[in-house]
């Protein structure tokens, strides 16, 4: 944010100086962003805590607001009521065949608690906390997934940058890894002995024509 | 499945078109007992006017087809603003989508925006950040016609663990393919000017989202797209009306809808969409971030659990398939789940990061089959198995999952979602 606001100012300057010659190629549609404007939509916070506003809120503070603005759907502790997002717990849990993604055993990085509560929730009213209390919350959910005191006040200076699972994160490597799926020739015939039924959709019966009576089977994976 | 019947397929397979070779397979033509009586009778319809030009200023499809729609599973999300609708992939043909089927995907519920009252601001590592109004918008010079699918990266994500759901319109109806109109992003970001540091690029909605996701800026100034109109009209609402990024190959989530905002900056923003969600999370325990690219998938739309086969005799096999990494160059169909395979007929407009529909004609004598569809692009990726895909994956992904499909088709021409060996 602060970046766009120094672009501004540089705008403002070179507006005065003679036009380069590259502003011939611009079309000119359009209208310069005002810095008002600008502060108004960017609210978008970085890992390196780039866009983090000034402010700063504590873990009690956070387990007030969350209480009244957060468990009716999130659960008291983060657990989640009923199929509402789980927000702590899952340490430990990712490589078991149910897997608990949550802040405390998922997510790498500390902005991004702060970044969506502020841009998304509560949901159904967002964009209405202000940066105290968006830090109070975070800090809240944070102490849920015993990542800090119960003392603890966070702020823009203290602000932490990993979460835990943070050195599990990679970026996408499917063209080395799985090298094995670009292939010259794929079998044409006679490429397995037996063809045998592993499982059927019908004995899991999730289906939503069928689902009558089993409203409350939940499929073994949702959609995210 | 019994061999001798298998044997049989492979004959009538092997020689091509089934006419000609199915002769001795196909039943002599049917003779009629008595006279038809919707040929014999006057029907109303040929009787009797029918109603006026303009009775329904924006047409709506035939009554009998009203079992076409977008459908949900309601149990999947907590929520309905927060949830999904799943394209009728069986009941579609060619490979445009209508824009009343398109899968919908919101975080946020649908956001109703008056054009007049929306706004694009590009900001961030620019020289000039800019404000664009729609106006402004249809005003820029360059504009473009591209076909491209939508894939969200959990289409068929319920299936990691085993087959689950029974019909494709809940295995793959997270996908569509529209025509798209609109001006390259690059445009917009060549009119603010970008700062040689920039490297990323955010992009956001205005909905109660505010979806974001970070594009690398070389995608963005490639041949991403700022598009107003899909199949000729603008946007639907549900489409993020009145503009929506297009993000052509890459997964559904980063066409962000009713797009407002684009940032450049030096890196990306780890947004929850591409930490929380949109992450693969492998059998180690560790996970692949920025996985965008959507690789080569395929599923056999006819006949599958929704759409069984009726009758004996020649039938049409028909399915869709797409790459995000460019052109699909063939698809090859199984009827015997994997064992043998043909090459299937790929008809229609093919383009790259688009939709392609095949076909094989084939006879179908009554016996069990095992169809399965396995589409390969020209960077010479060949769709996977499930099972290799979770060799290298373990089943805890949720996203990206383009093993292949099996719909296992009865005696009695039902259909069924299975897996095989
Ligand atoms: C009405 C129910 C509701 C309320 C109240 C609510 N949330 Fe949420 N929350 C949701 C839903 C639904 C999602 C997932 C949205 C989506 O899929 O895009 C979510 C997602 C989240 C997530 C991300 C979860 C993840 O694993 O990605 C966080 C963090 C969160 N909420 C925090 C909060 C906080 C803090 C509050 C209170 C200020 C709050 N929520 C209030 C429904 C709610």
């Amino acid at each position: 944010m602060s970046k766009s606001a120094k672009a501004i100012a540089i705008v403002a300057l070179t507006a005065l100086m003679p036009v380069p010659a590259s502003a011939a190629d611009k079309v000119g549609l359009g209208r310069v962003a005002l810095p008002e404007e600008i502060k108004a939509w960017d609210i978008d916070v970085r890992p390196d805590g780039v866009g983090l506003p000034d402010g700063k809120g504590s873990v009690s503070d956070g387990e007030a607001l969350f209480q009244t603005k957060c468990s009716s759907c999130h659960g008291e502790f983060g657990e989640g009521a009923g199929r509402w997002p789980v927000l702590a717990g899952g340490q430990g849990s990712l490589k078991s065949d149910r897997p608990e993604k949550t802040i405390g055993s998922f997510w790498p990085y500390t902005s991004t608690v702060y970044d969506y509560i502020h841009r998304a929730m509560p949901f159904g009213e967002a964009q209405s906390l202000s940066p105290d209390e968006t830090y109070a919350l975070t800090a809240y959910l944070m102490n849920l997934n015993d990542l800090v005191p119960s003392d603890f006040v966070l702020s823009k200076e203290n602000f932490p940058k990993n979460l835990p699972n943070e050195k599990n994160f990679y970026d996408d490597d499917r063209e080395t890894t799985e090298k094995a799926f670009w292939k010259k020739d794929p079998c044409m015939a006679n490429c397995k002995e037996r063809v045998e039924i592993t499982n059927h959709a019908r004995i899991l019966d999730v289906t939503p024509d069928d689902q009558k009576d089993d409203k409350d089977q939940k499929p073994s994976a949702g959609v995210e | 499945m019994s061999e001798p019947v298998t044997l049989n397929r492979r004959r009538v397979l092997n020689l091509g078109i089934a006419g000609a070779g199915a002769a001795a397979l196909t039943p002599a033509l049917a003779a009629a007992q008595t006279p038809d009586p919707l040929i014999v009778e006057k029907q109303e319809w040929t009787q009797y006017l029918g109603e006026g030009v303009n009775a329904k200023p924006y047409g709506v499809p035939s009554k009998f087809e009203k079992e076409v729609v977008r459908r949900e599973v309601e149990w999947l999300t907590a929520s309905r603003q927060s949830s999904v609708s799943f394209t009728p992939l069986h009941a579609l043909d060619g490979i445009i989508t209508p824009n009343g089927l398109c899968f919908v995907r919101h975080h946020g519920g649908e956001a109703e925006i008056d054009p007049a009252k929306h706004r694009f601001m590009i900001n961030g590592m620019v020289d000039k950040p800019l404000v664009f109004t729609m106006e402004d918008v249809k005003r820029m010079p360059g504009r473009v016609n591209r076909v491209y699918f939508l894939e969200c990266a959990a289409n068929s994500g319920m299936e990691w663990r085993g087959a689950q759901l029974n019909g494709c319109q809940f295995t793959h109806g997270m996908i569509h393919n529209v025509v798209y109109t609109g001006v390259p992003l690059k445009a917009f970001l060549n009119e603010a000017g970008v700062s040689p540091k920039g490297k990323w690029v955010l992009a956001e909605g205005a909905d109660a989202s505010a979806m974001t996701r970070s594009i690398p800026l070389e995608k963005a100034m490639d041949d991403c797209l700022v598009a107003w109109a899909m199949n000729g009209e603008a946007l639907r609402p549900e489409q993020g009306y009145p503009l929506r990024l297009v993000v052509p190959g890459w997964e559904g989530n980063m066409w962000v809808k009713w797009l407002r905002r684009v940032e450049v900056g030096d890196q990306p923003w780890a947004q929850r969409e591409e930490t929380s969600k949109y992450t693969d999370l492998l059998a180690d325990g560790r996970s692949r971030q920025h996985t965008f690219l959507m690789d080569a998938k395929s599923v056999v739309t006819n006949p599958s659990p929704q759409a069984p086969l009726k009758s004996k005799g020649p039938n049409v096999l028909s399915g869709v398939a797409w790459s995000g990494r460019g052109t699909i160059k063939r698809v090859d169909v199984s009827m015997d789940g994997g064992r043998n395979w043909r090459t299937a007929r790929i008809e229609g407009p093919n383009f790259p990061r688009a939709m392609a529909r095949f076909y094989v004609d084939f006879d179908w004598n009554g016996q069990e089959l095992m169809l399965q569809s396995r589409a390969m692009d020209d960077s010479g990726y060949v769709q996977p198995t499930k099972d290799e895909l979770r060799k290298y994956r373990g089943s805890n992904s949720i996203y990206h999952n383009n093993g292949i499909q099996t719909w296992l088709v009865r005696p009695d021409g039902s259909a069924e979602n299975v897996e095989v060996s």
